[in-house]
C-alpha cells in the first residue's frame, strides 16, 4: 500500500497568454513565472531549494535544471527535468511533494513556460519509432492522432459531431469570465464549432488548442511549512499516474485508456469519490481528450459522454464545473504550461479567489494532465482541507 | 518562405533493428517479427518481445491483410511537404496477425468504414517504397 502523499501548494504565478512573444526567450518567461509564484507564496528565492523544469526549454536542450537555476539565481539541493508532455505540470506537483517527503528539499518551484514566435523553424529531426513509422505516411503532429481517436469513438460508440462540439462550446463559454483568456470576448455556439474548417476530419479547427506564449509556476512545500504561508494552503491529497504507449497506433482500446487507472488511483488515495469533486480541471488539448477523460473518471459509462455533456452544466455555477478558467481550448496553451494552468485554476478556486467565476464552496478539485496521445496521464486531487 | 522549397517528404529513419522490415517492403511483401517464446507478432520492430520480454524474435512473412480501426482525412498536414497532397487519408490498420500500424489509406472517402477489410499496397510517394493499404479485393 502506497503511503499517503503529503504536500501543499503555497504560491502560484501565471502569465497572461499572448499569441506571439516578440523578443522573449523561454528562460525569461520562466523567470517571470517563478517571480510571480514566489511573490504569491510570500517567500524569497533563498527559500527555494527544489526546482522542477520541463524538457528542452526553448533554446536549451540539455542541462536544463542547471541553466534555469543559474538564470534564476537559485541553488537547489534537488532539481530535475520532468518529461511527461501535457501531464508534466500535474506530474511535477506530485514529484515535488515526494521529493520533500523524501527529505531532498523543503520548498520546490515547478515551472513551465514557452515562447511562441512567428515563422519559427521546425524542431530538430529525431530517430524514434514515430519518425520512422508515422511521419513518412503523412501523419505528423497531434492533430492527426487526436482525429484518429475521435473517429474511433464515433465509429465504436456512435458519438456525434455535436457531442464533441458541446465540449468546446463550454470551454469558450467559461473563458468569457476570464479576461486573461486568449478567447475572452470571443464566445462561440455549437454550430460555429461544427462549421469551423476541418483540419483532420473529423476534427474541426475550434476543437484544437490555440498555441500561445506564456508560462506558469507553482510553489510546493510540506503541509507543516505551508501553514506558516501567506495564503490558505491547497493540499495535495491524492495522485495517480499511468503511461501506456507513445504512438496512437499502439494505444490500448478506447475504453481502457490510461486515465482509467490514474484517476481512480488519485481519488482512492485522497479517500474521496468522483461525486465529491467540486471542480473538474481537466486537460483539454482536444475535445476528444475531455470526452474520454469524463468516461475514464466514471462520470458516465464508456461511450456515453455525449449524453452526459448534453444533460449537465459545466459552468462555475453548474452541477459539474469544468475548466472554469476556459481550459486550453478557451484560455490557450503555452506548450507544456497548458498543463500547469489547470493546477493554477484549481488553486484559485480552492482559495476562494476566483472572483466572478468562483464556484460556491469549492473544497476539492480533480486536476488532470495528458501527454502525447492519451499516453502519459497524471491525476491529482487538490483540497482546501488537510 | 524559401525554406519550403528545400523540404521534401520525410523518409523513414531506418535503424539496424528495423532494416529487415524495409528490405521486405523493397522486395514487395510485409515482414514482421514473431516472438519465439510467446508466439505473438510484433510491430514496430524491436530488440525484444514487448509481450513477454523474451529476446529471441524471428522475422516472418505476414499476410499483409487487416482491418481499418480508425482513420482521418487530412486537410492541413502536419508536415509542409505533405500539404500539396491534401486531402489524403491516414488510418490505423489492425493486422490479421495482431499488431496495429499507422499507414496511408488508399480508399476513397465515401467508402471508408469501421473494420473495412484492407490489404497492403506498396506505394512510392517520394523516394522510398512504403506499405500503404487499400480495400481488400473481394476474391481473396
Ligand atoms: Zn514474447
Amino acid at each position: 500500500m502506497a503511503s499517503q502523499i503529503q504536500g501543499a501548494i503555497t504560491g502560484i504565478g501565471e502569465l497572461k497568454p499572448v499569441r506571439y512573444s516578440e523578443g522573449k526567450t523561454t528562460l525569461s518567461l520562466i523567470a517571470e513565472s517563478v517571480r510571480l509564484a514566489i511573490q504569491d507564496a510570500g517567500i524569497s528565492k533563498e527559500d527555494v531549494d527544489g526546482l522542477l523544469v520541463g524538457p528542452q526549454v526553448g533554446e536549451t536542450p540539455q542541462h536544463v535544471p542547471a541553466t534555469v537555476s543559474e538564470y534564476l539565481g537559485i541553488d537547489p539541493t534537488m532539481s530535475n527535468t520532468v518529461d511527461l508532455g501535457g501531464a508534466t505540470g500535474p506530474g511535477m506537483i506530485w514529484r515535488a511533494a515526494a521529493a520533500i517527503q523524501a527529505g531532498m528539499c523543503e520548498t520546490v518551484v515547478c515551472v513551465l513556460a514557452n515562447k511562441n514566435e512567428k515563422g519559427e523553424t521546425l524542431r530538430s529531426p529525431n530517430r524514434n519509432p514515430i519518425r520512422e513509422f508515422d511521419v513518412p505516411f503523412g501523419a505528423s503532429g497531434a492533430n492527426t492522432s487526436y482525429a484518429l481517436i475521435k473517429r474511433q469513438h464515433m465509429e465504436e460508440y456512435g458519438s456525434t459531431q455535436e457531442d464533441f462540439a458541446r465540449i468546446a462550446y463550454w470551454h469558450r463559454k467559461n473563458a468569457q469570465l476570464n479576461p486573461d483568456a486568449i478567447f475572452y470576448n470571443k464566445p462561440v455556439e455549437v454550430e460555429d464549432i461544427i462549421a469551423s474548417p476541418m483540419i483532420a476530419d473529423p476534427l474541426h479547427l475550434l476543437e484544437i488548442v490555440m498555441p500561445v506564449a506564456g508560462g506558469a509556476a507553482v510553489v510546493v512545500t510540506s503541509a507543516e511549512k505551508a501553514a506558516e504561508g501567506k495564503h490558505k494552503p491547497v493540499y495535495l491529497k491524492g495522485a495517480g499516474e499511468k503511461i501506456t504507449h507513445r504512438a496512437v497506433s499502439q494505444a490500448p482500446s478506447i475504453d481502457a485508456l490510461p486515465f482509467n487507472y490514474s484517476i481512480p488511483r488519485a481519488l482512492d488515495q485522497a479517500r474521496t469519490n468522483i461525486e465529491d469533486i467540486d471542480l473538474f480541471s481537466l486537460y483539454d488539448c482536444y475535445t476528444s481528450v475531455v470526452a474520454t477523460t469524463l468516461e475514464s473518471a466514471g462520470l458516465c459509462k464508456p461511450g456515453e459522454f455525449g449524453d452526459f455533456v448534453k444533460n449537465h452544466s459545466f459552468s462555475h455555477d453548474g452541477d459539474y464545473p469544468l475548466n472554469t478558467h476556459g481550459g486550453q481550448l478557451g484560455f490557450g496553451q503555452a506548450d507544456l504550461a497548458g498543463g500547469m494552468s489547470h493546477v493554477v485554476e484549481a488553486v484559485h478556486q480552492l482559495r476562494g479567489e476566483a472572483g466572478n467565476r468562483q464556484i460556491p464552496d469549492a473544497r476539492q478539485a480533480l486536476v488532470t494532465g495528458n501527454g502525447a496521445t492519451l499516453s502519459e496521464t497524471t491525476a491529482l486531487v487538490l483540497g482546501g482541507e488537510r | 518562405m524559401s525554406q519550403l522549397q528545400n523540404i521534401s517528404l520525410p523518409r523513414p529513419t531506418i535503424t539496424p533493428v528495423s532494416q529487415p522490415f524495409w528490405e521486405s517492403i523493397q522486395a514487395g511483401h510485409l515482414s514482421l517479427q514473431q516472438c519465439d517464446k510467446c508466439e505473438q507478432w510484433i510491430f514496430y520492430p524491436r530488440e525484444h518481445c514487448p509481450h513477454c520480454f523474451h529476446d529471441s524474435l524471428t522475422w516472418k512473412k505476414a499476410s499483409g491483410r487487416g482491418r481499418l480501426k480508425t482513420w482521418s482525412v487530412i486537410h492541413r498536414a502536419g508536415h509542409p511537404a505533405w500539404q500539396e497532397h491534401t486531402p489524403y487519408v491516414v488510418g490505423i490498420v489492425t493486422l490479421e496477425e495482431g499488431p496495429s500500424l499507422l499507414t496511408h489509406i488508399l480508399v476513397e472517402e465515401t467508402a471508408l468504414k469501421h473494420n473495412l477489410k484492407v490489404e497492403m499496397e506498396i506505394s512510392e510517394i517520394g523516394p522510398h517504397p512504403l506499405p500503404f493499404f487499400k480495400k481488400q479485393e473481394e476474391t481473396k
